[in-house]
């Protein structure tokens, strides 16, 4: 009962939607208030609806129910309760309720947030978002449909692929779907802007958080799967330009540049056309990976040729919105009006330099991404676009982009001044060309890595640079404390943002170029000197868990110290029920940032095949990710961000800025 | 039925969300574009005094961006007289509105759910009656009992046979390991492990299979079984003069009156025949005919065991191959020089089984042509046709 009571909310859902994606539209147009004011009311109906629905699933899958067809094909009784929940999202039929879920979260917080958003914006961007809902309702409904039933259930499940039993995938999808989902709010704005015809410093303000709040998440969720994929896949790599993380990687790129855009719209008015077109970017890459990865397009085109009724729809919501919404900009693009004039050399021009870069960026990862699948779509012929392509392709197009990274900050509106940037930026540059020397002189003269070390320095001290110019330390210390405290956390959040991406650039640069890899074949008593480490494989002891059984390789691992030795056991694991192998790497941390990383391959005659890695700094490239998550959080608190305050704005906004209160 | 009240509820609940905020009194007032975006104006002036503070832009600047903005603002004014403020409006589109939910859900759910299907969590059903349950949640019943009492030796020896039953080979050995772990090992179970071996193997004597005999013999050295599949073992390896040894020693066991001692004279002559390089001549059915229990599946009589053990031997590629070239041959000669109607059957349905479909409706077409006169032949081709995929 409680199963089909999720399915019929789901259907409501749908209705509602169908109702939100016409009337306060057409509302908006007749100038008719009892229509557009529907959009509101109906689009937190919608969400409690799904939600309804959504948990509905999980309690099937909690409780094993397998004359659910989605539940019988993903899940198994034996399974760990946390995965039994994880898996409601670990397959297509729930990742895609999961999807339309959060679509349908967003469109209830822009409703309720959204209260004092001019009427006719209000009521045009909940339709617009009703119709992007709309579209995947019928998609889940028609094509996934996740409460799909059995008569006469079996008694076991087929189990949720073992790769995806991990914690780190219980909450990878969530987090990727907040941040692909949350763009659908900027295209929504930008949908409405276009047929409204007008666009203003006010609706950049409206749609900023919501971006920033898409970026977060989706910042998360990208690195989170790529540590998954770090430890999981047992091969030690962190990021594989593999279709899949390309998929997440452009919106993202896309998402980047909206951020910045819309900061200069919202304070100088400029960059409208930027920002309109970087949001319909934004989603439209989103569905691109949602289709990418749904559609089945990936695992072969000729598997998708031959079913192709999933792999058509996505296609076919794809082509209506991009197309659709990019028709609507040729058309309406124009008559926005245009926004204030800049010089060149300017934070609008250096935002410009940045928007024009990572749009480029994007479009690199794009060719190399859907290249392949072109060509065997059409010739039939296989190719691979790996690491090279990228490397020769897009690595070139991001040195600039973060060169000019520290400066941009220093660079007034308007019209800035590069040599008082120059200036102010010296020491900075002294230290970075220092570093670069010191790295070269220290680690065997070899020049590609020294300079990423200086540009990774060049990036960190920069920004930092940045905000002790702002609290005027170096001129005026006796202000410095007052100064930082009145600062707005915007600006908190541009020194995080920036200084994350100097910290992952060290640890790309340094796990790139000073990791070392041992694979070879080990025996219990063997073992090998790595880096520092005497790595000494022990025995192998077998163990099992509630769902697979499982070889360990106990390894002893001494550092060269008079440290004790720690015991190292990385697994490899086969599900019963699937039969399937999976590693289980055993990852030890030391001096904070570096990891030595066991994974155990095939077993060879006696001995066993083992990877062995030492990964200097590795860390620092999640760390670096997550810092600037937290510069995203901290900018989204500022409160000059937040939609529609209930507080008169006047006394808002001198809540809000102490320093020019005074 | 109470999930017709909860759909119910449910459909008046989406309806009321559609209908009320239409249907209450509009209270006029709304923020306008205008009010908006002048707030954000409003909020830039004062910034530009921050970044005045701030050192950001020096006095002058900020005075030019201070006139920008005042511009910005007067032309957001200037929008109040332009734009109309809408009010009222009619209730027709959100009653027709609300009047579409139900029609939509409704008639979507009636093609897409199962309202009347119950759920059915697996504990539920564990624990309900046995009656009516299919062997698949018997077995799903002793799974689970045996996975919170892994040391119940009879458990396993129940599921074993069952899983046997099932085709799951792999399990039914490792619950017949299990059940030796547990209880011990003893001869019979030593001869369940190597037989559930043997048949998950595609009847090949595997050395964990040996293994299994070997351990039965050690303790029950009189053991026939085990005898007998580790000399089938010996003729798979090829090693024929020790194969016709273990046989005569198997054979000189018996007493006379032994069921299995007619199977074991007859592998005896084969393994003779094989060490010789003779073909085999395989005895009149045995008088006494039916196959002793203990007799593995490899030695049971018959003119085509020679065949079928050849075709044991062989890989499963060699096997298919050997198959299509007998149904080629068959083809080769009904095409051009006819046959009775049996064969042209039988012709039709093994290029149908090995996947030959085009050359089936051939043969068929072929076979309609040769009895084009004979209304029983083509009633029975007709029947094949139409049970053909």
């Amino acid at each position: 009962m409680i199963v089909e009571i999720g399915h019929y909310a789901l259907v409501l859902a749908l209705a509602l939607a169908l109702v939100q994606s016409v009337v306060p539209i057409w509302g908006a147009v007749k100038g008719d208030e009892r229509a557009m004011a529907l959009a509101g009311p109906i689009s937190v109906g919608q969400f409690l609806f799904v939600a309804v629905s959504f948990a509905a699933l999980t309690y099937a899958h909690v409780v094993s129910d397998f004359s659910v067809v989605n539940v019988f094909e993903n899940s198994h009784s034996t399974k760990p309760m946390i995965y039994k929940v994880s898996g409601v999202w670990g397959n297509h039929e729930g990742s895609m309720l999961l999807w339309v879920s959060i679509l349908a979260l967003f469109g209830a917080l822009v409703a309720f947030f959204g209260r004092n958003l001019p009427q006719t914006l209000r009521a045009n961007v909940l339709g617009v978002q009703a119709w992007v809902a709309v579209a995947f309702y019928l998609f889940v409904l028609l094509t996934s449909n996740p409460f799909a039933r059995f008569g006469q259930p079996p008694m076991e499940g087929r189990d949720l692929n073992p790769l995806l039993q991990d914690v780190g995938l219980a909450i990878h999808p969530p987090l990727l779907y907040l941040g692909y989902v949350g763009f659908s709010i900027a295209f929504s704005f930008a949908a409405a802007a276009l047929i409204e015809g007008r666009i203003d410093a006010a609706w950049a303000r409206w749609v900023r958080p919501w971006t920033l709040t898409a970026w977060v998440f989706l910042t998360l969720g990208i690195a989170m799967g790529s540590y998954w994929a770090y430890y999981e896949l047992g091969w030690g790599g962190w990021w594989f330009w593999d279709p899949v993380e390309n998929a997440s990687l452009m919106p993202w790129l896309a998402g980047t540049a909206l951020l910045h855009s819309a900061i200069v719209m919202e304070k100088r008015d400029g960059l409208k056309i930027w920002t309109i077109l970087l949001a319909i970017l934004a989603f439209s890459l989103s569905l691109l990976g949602t289709f990418l990865v749904r559609s089945g397009v990936l695992t072969s085109v000729h598997a998708f040729a031959t079913d192709p009724a999933r792999g058509v729809f996505i296609l076919g919501i794809l082509v209506l919105f991009v197309g659709g919404s990019l028709t609507l900009f040729a058309a309406r693009a124009a008559t926005l009006t245009k926004g204030g004039l800049f010089a060149p050399v300017s934070r609008e021009g250096a935002l410009v330099f940045n928007n024009l870069f990572l749009t480029a960026g994007t479009a690199t990862v794009f060719v190399g991404t859907l290249y392949p699948l072109m060509l065997e779509a059409t010739t039939g012929g296989k190719i691979s676009v790996g690491a090279p392509f990228f490397d020769m392709t897009f690595g070139p197009l991001m040195v600039p982009l973060l060169i000019a990274l520290p400066m941009g900050p220093f660079l007034a509106w308007k019209r800035g001044d590069i040599l008082a940037v120059v200036q102010r930026l010296a020491a900075v540059m002294v230290l970075s060309v220092v570093a670069v020397l010191v790295t070269w002189i220290l680690k065997g003269h070899d020049i590609l890595p020294a300079l990423g070390v200086g540009l990774a320095t060049w990036l960190m001290l920069g920004s930092l640079a940045e905000i002790l110019w702002r609290i005027k330390l170096f001129t005026e210390p006796g202000v410095s404390l007052r100064r930082a405290v009145g600062l707005p956390r915007s600006a908190w959040g541009t020194f995080l943002g920036h200084f994350g991406v100097g910290v992952m650039l060290l640890g790309i640069v340094a796990e790139g170029a000073w990791k070392i890899e041992h694979v070879l074949v080990m025996k219990p008593g063997d073992h090998i000197r790595v880096e520092r480490f005497d790595v000494a494989f022990e025995r192998a002891v077998p163990n099992s868990g509630p769902n697979w059984d499982e070889v360990i390789a106990r390894f002893k691992v001494t550092d060269g110290t008079s440290n004790p030795p720690i015991v190292m056991e990385p697994s490899k694991r086969t599900y019963r029920t699937r039969s399937m192998p999976t590693t289980e790497t055993a990852i030890e941390t030391y001096g904070l940032f570096s990891q030595l990383y066991l994974a155990i391959g095939e077993a060879q005659g006696e001995g066993v095949a083992m990877r062995i890695y030492w990964k200097p700094l590795v860390l620092l490239i999640w760390i670096g990710t997550l810092i600037m998550s937290i510069g995203g959080v901290v900018s989204l608190t500022d409160r000059r961000l937040r939609v529609g305050a209930p507080t008169p704005h006047r006394a808002a906004s001198a809540a809000a800025m102490p320093a020019a209160a005074e | 039925m109470l999930i017709w009240a909860l759909f119910a509820g449910m459909t008046i609940i989406a309806v009321s969300i559609v209908l009320v905020p239409a249907l209450r009194r509009r209270r006029g007032e709304s923020a306008s574009v205008e009010a908006g975006e002048v707030a954000v104006y409003r909020d830039q002036l004062a910034e530009i005094d921050r970044d005045v503070e701030a050192g950001l832009v020096g006095t002058v600047e900020a005075d030019a961006a201070r006139a920008e903005i005042s511009r910005r603002i007067l032309r957001a004014g200037r929008h109040v007289d332009a734009t109309r403020a809408a009010s009222g409006g009619s209730r027709l589109v959100p009653i027709l509105a609300a009047v579409l939910v139900p029609i939509i859900a409704v008639g979507l759910y009636a093609r897409l759910g199962h309202p009347t299907m119950p759920d059915m969590p697996l504990e539920a059903r564990k624990t309900a009656a046995p009656a009516g349950n299919s062997l698949e949640e018997l077995v799903a019943k002793v799974e689970a009992h045996l996975a919170a009492n892994p040391n119940d030796t009879r458990g396993w020896e129940v599921l074993a046979p069952t899983y046997m039953h099932l085709g799951r080979f792999d399990l039914a050995a490792a619950a017949w390991r299990n059940a030796i772990r547990t209880g011990g090992p003893t001869d019979r179970r030593y001869n369940e492990l190597g037989r559930t071996l043997v048949a998950g193997g595609d009847d090949q004597v595997s050395p964990e299979a040996r293994a299994a005999f070997e351990k039965s013999l050690e303790i029950e050295p009189n053991g026939i079984l085990p005898r007998f599949f580790l000399a089938v073992a010996l003729s798979q390896d090829g090693k024929k003069a020790e194969a016709v040894a273990a046989w005569k020693d198997i054979v000189g066991r018996g007493k006379g009156d032994e069921p299995w001692l007619a199977d074991a004279r007859e592998e005896l002559a084969r393994a003779e025949a094989d060490l010789a390089g003779r073909p085999f001549e395989p005895p009149a059915p045995a008088p006494a005919a039916p196959s002793a229990p203990a007799a593995p599946s490899t030695a049971a009589p018959g003119p085509s065991a020679s065949d079928v053990e050849a075709a044991a031997k062989m890989s499963p590629e060699e096997r298919a191959k050997m198959i299509e070239t007998m149904v080629d041959r068959l083809r080769d000669r009904l095409w051009t020089s006819g046959g009775p109607l049996d064969d042209w059957l039988r012709l039709i349905r093994f290029q149908t089984m090995i996947g030959q479909t085009d050359a089936a409706g051939q043969s068929l077409d072929k076979a309609r042509a040769a009895f084009a006169g004979d209304a029983a032949a083509l009633a029975r081709l007709d029947a094949l046709a139409g049970a053909k995929p």
